[in-house]
């Protein structure tokens, strides 16, 4: 076969097989799973009364904006927020901002660095200053690693059980609601592992924060 | 380290060696030109595209025609490539660019074609803030089957030239390429997309979401043809994520039970084509002495990372924080990873991926301990024969045996030969270049970038990990990988249409020359080896002949490899990981 033969032949392969795989296989894949998986397929969107609140499996930020004077505070172009203190709160993330689903990254942090270092030192802190007051017997030695290492995609739905019993605390005093019914709550929005042996239990703070707000009438 | 956290490898393993010899030995029909039960479905298409393509089939090629098909289909594939995301705008018109994001500069679209022609899938750019859908599916999905496809056709050439009894041909490298697409990767590929939706990882062609959270708080969600690509990144064993954080993003890789799906679409193919190497040289026990070899070395890769995240790392430990485990949390090291794998799950998978020159992440691996960095490190290091790249882990590790045999030969003082065809100083010549241009290339590339001012400026991590980054930067691409320590960068503002982002160039085009000159001149040696076994007589085994499918060439098979690997990069990795797990010390 001549070298000329051979790059025709060549080039048609590529033509070929870009229709086949880059246009009808996605296409096939596409149009089954949104007739058969449709709720999957579009990212487990969750509606109140219509509107878009997030996806069942992406964790968000659930803080507000800190006003100063009656204007929204702001640093390096994103607003300054603070944890809403009604609402479990997700991992730390390193995205910017917070949480932000539309530019995932990892905090790339390395493990002997002192970077790495403050930034966890960071995180207990804020832990701490958000919890303490309603759980005293909370330390720096007993904050959860989920609740102190930022996670993996910036975006984590899930916090480990133990991070939602402390937080727990917090939710029964703000919200003055009984501890057995929030305690209840996390068991009902604790999944995993899948079958019984893949991967770790966790906690669905998303969905965790909306029946809190169900219970209460949607407060 | 728990019983529960060893169980899913375990299942993981059994499932594995249930589907090779099945897999494997379909796989061996499929290449031995047998009938099989899919052509009935596909058989009519798959004349039509040799028609189309104007070539006959049936003609089998010598190990340099088959190479020059080979090298010009990656030619041309390069090519369609860059111009394809070079030209992102253009293909608006298809509505499928609905966030209307540029093209990334030339520098870096060089660095990802080349990355995804050679089966690596290194990513600089960050998938949802750069490509279009188009671009992701008739570009980057397109090369996931293709790069793959020519990794099986090259392990199925050796195999060929290994069996072969008489004249040099290999086989037809198109009908190789057509099959193993039609009757290989897409079946599995389309089972698999369909699997991972029905457990929530996304398949659409909308907009990006827009909500409004429970405090008020808006934001966008980033979403896409994800399953379709997701389904062959992990079969064909390419890695390449639809979004920056890859499989650690819940759109790719939902909950616990896709978390251990996917590594076993990893390893299916590169597992099973020991078997259909075994099928093939008419001996299944030499397919499984190859298992073998492979499956300790991972168990023992598993072991190591699992250890090493559970202890944590001295940055938690100097901030004050218990790592140990409690109820409720897993402790470890939780930086960079996903609470729904935990450590066990979190190994398993990026054991998985680095083993198989996947290079798919569901975790940070700049933030892993210093050991648990070493381990896919060595995984890299040891040329990706634990199962490997799909097809090239095969041919890689045969290499491995023929040097083997070769070694195993000369302490006893027998002939050196494989499968009763003598291995003479040409094959051994071969197969030794063909196993040390990747170690040459990267650790090359390594002293380059870390010595010259132009690659320091990629680096993010101070201390030692800065070199580490660098190293597995290098590595990863010349073993063709793809997996990185991301904090090292070669696209400066990763947003697409952020005005004053750019490549680095030398990051860039380094990473380039790794990639296709670790991909390709291995190719050519095992090709040439292939034809070079495929002209000798098989003489009959006698009482001096060195059995090939018992546990002590296991042993020296695995001896030879870890002999090579410690070899080349103890010196480097003494300055990375080993380093950092000798000391508390921050930097």
């Amino acid at each position: 076969m001549s070298i000329s033969r051979n790059a025709i032949t060549a080039g048609l392969v590529m033509i070929v097989l870009t229709l086949l795989l880059g246009i009808a296989y996605p296409l096939a894949i596409t149009g089954i799973s949104q007739v058969v998986f449709p709720g999957n397929a579009n990212g487990q969107q969750i509606k109140i009364a219509g509107k878009v609140v997030g996806s069942k499996i992406i964790g968000q930020d659930f803080a507000t904006p800190v006003y100063k004077n009656g204007k929204a505070q702001m640093e390096a172009g994103e607003p300054v927020t603070k944890p809403d203190p009604r609402y479990f709160q997700s991992r730390p993330s390193a995205t910017v901002p917070a949480d932000n689903a539309a530019g995932t990254t990892f905090s790339n942090l390395g493990p002997n660095n002192k970077t790495t270092e403050a930034e966890i030192a960071a995180n207990i802190q804020a832990y701490l200053q958000l919890n303490k007051p309603y759980d005293p017997g909370l330390t720096k030695a007993t904050v959860p690693v989920d609740a102190a290492d930022s996670s993996a995609s910036g975006v984590d739905p899930d916090i480990s059980p133990a991070n939602a019993w402390i937080q727990a605390h917090r939710i029964v005093a703000v919200r003055h609601i009984r501890l057995s019914e929030v305690m209840g709550l996390i068991t009902k929005y604790t999944t995993g592992p899948s079958l019984g042996i893949f991967g770790e239990a966790s906690v669905n703070v998303l969905e965790l924060n909306l029946a809190l707000n169900d219970i209460q009438g949607g407060r | 380290m728990t019983f529960d956290g060893w169980i899913q490898l375990i299942v993981l393993l059994a499932v594995v060696i249930a589907i090779t010899p099945l897999l494997g030995g379909y796989m061996a029909r499929v290449y031995s030109g047998d009938r099989v039960r899919l052509e009935r479905l596909f058989g009519g298409f798959e004349r039509g595209i040799y028609r189309v393509i104007r070539t006959d089939v049936k003609r089998t090629q010598d190990w340099k025609s088959y190479a020059a098909s080979l090298l010009l289909f990656s030619l041309a594939g390069w090519l369609l490539l860059y111009l394809l995301l070079r030209t992102q705008t253009l293909w608006n018109f298809t509505g499928l660019n609905p966030e209307h994001f540029k093209s990334a500069p030339w520098n870096v679209t060089f660095n990802t074609v080349t990355s995804f022609l050679t089966n690596t899938n290194w990513q600089y750019y960050s998938g949802e803030t750069t490509m279009s859908y188009f671009s992701q599916m008739a570009g980057l999905t397109v090369q996931n089957f293709a790069s793959a496809a020519v990794g099986i056709c090259v392990a199925v050439a050796l195999i060929r030239g290994i069996v072969g009894r008489n004249g040099k041909g290999l086989g037809n490298f198109w009908q190789d390429l057509v099959r193993t697409i039609l009757y290989v990767l897409l079946p599995i590929a389309v089972f698999g997309a369909l699997v991972l939706v029905s457990q929530g990882v996304i398949q659409t062609f909308g907009h990006y979401l827009s909500f409004t959270g429970l405090t008020g708080l808006g934001g966008h969600i980033a979403v896409g043809p994800v399953a379709s690509q997701e389904a062959i990144k992990n079969l064909g064993t390419n890695g390449g994520g639809f979004f920056n954080t890859n499989a650690a993003h819940p759109f790719e890789n939902p909950n616990g039970f896709t978390n251990w799906f996917e590594p076993l679409l990893i390893l299916a193919i590169p597992a099973s084509l020991t078997a259909t190497y075994g099928k093939m040289v008419g001996s299944r026990r030499q397919g499984w002495a190859l298992f073998g070899a492979m499956a300790v070395m991972f168990v023992v890769g598993f072991a190591v990372l699992y250890a090493a995240e559970t202890h944590g790392t001295p940055a938690q430990h100097a901030a004050g924080l218990h790592t140990a485990a409690v109820h409720g949390s897993t402790g470890g090291n939780m930086e960079g990873k996903e609470q729904r794998f935990g450590i066990a799950g979190t190994a398993m998978f990026n054991e998985s991926s680095t083993a198989t020159s996947t290079g798919a992440v569901d975790a940070a691996f700049d933030s892993l301990t210093g050991l648990g960095g070493a381990v896919p490190m060595a995984n890299l290091g040891t040329g990706e024969v634990i199962f490997g790249g799909v097809g090239s882990g095969l041919y890689v590790m045969l290499l491995y045996a023929l040097l083997a045999v070769f070694l195993g030969g000369l302490m006893v003082g027998r002939t050196p030969e494989l499968l009763g065809k003598k291995i003479e100083a040409r094959e051994i010549k071969l197969a030794s270049l063909g196993i040390l241009v990747t170690p040459l290339t990267a650790l090359a590339s390594t002293a380059l970038a870390i010595a010259d001012h132009a690659g320091r400026v990629s680096i993010f991590n101070s201390g030692p990990q800065g070199f580490s980054e660098t190293f597995y930067a290098y590595l990863s691409q010349s073993n063709n990988n793809g997996s990185a320590f991301a904090g090292y960068t070669g696209y400066d503002g990763t947003v697409g249409n952020l005005a004053g982002s750019h490549g680095i160039t030398f990051a860039d085009l380094l990473g380039s020359l790794d990639l296709a000159f670790a991909r390709y001149v291995p190719i050519l040696f095992v090709l040439a080896v292939a034809g070079s076994l495929a002209g000798k007589r098989v003489a009959p085994a006698g009482l001096g002949t060195m059995r090939t499918d018992n546990p002590t060439f296991v042993v020296l098979l695995i001896g030879v490899i870890i002999l090579v690997g410690a070899l080349t990069f103890f010196p480097a990795l003494l300055l990375g990981p080993i380093a950092q797990s000798l000391t508390g010390h921050l930097f």
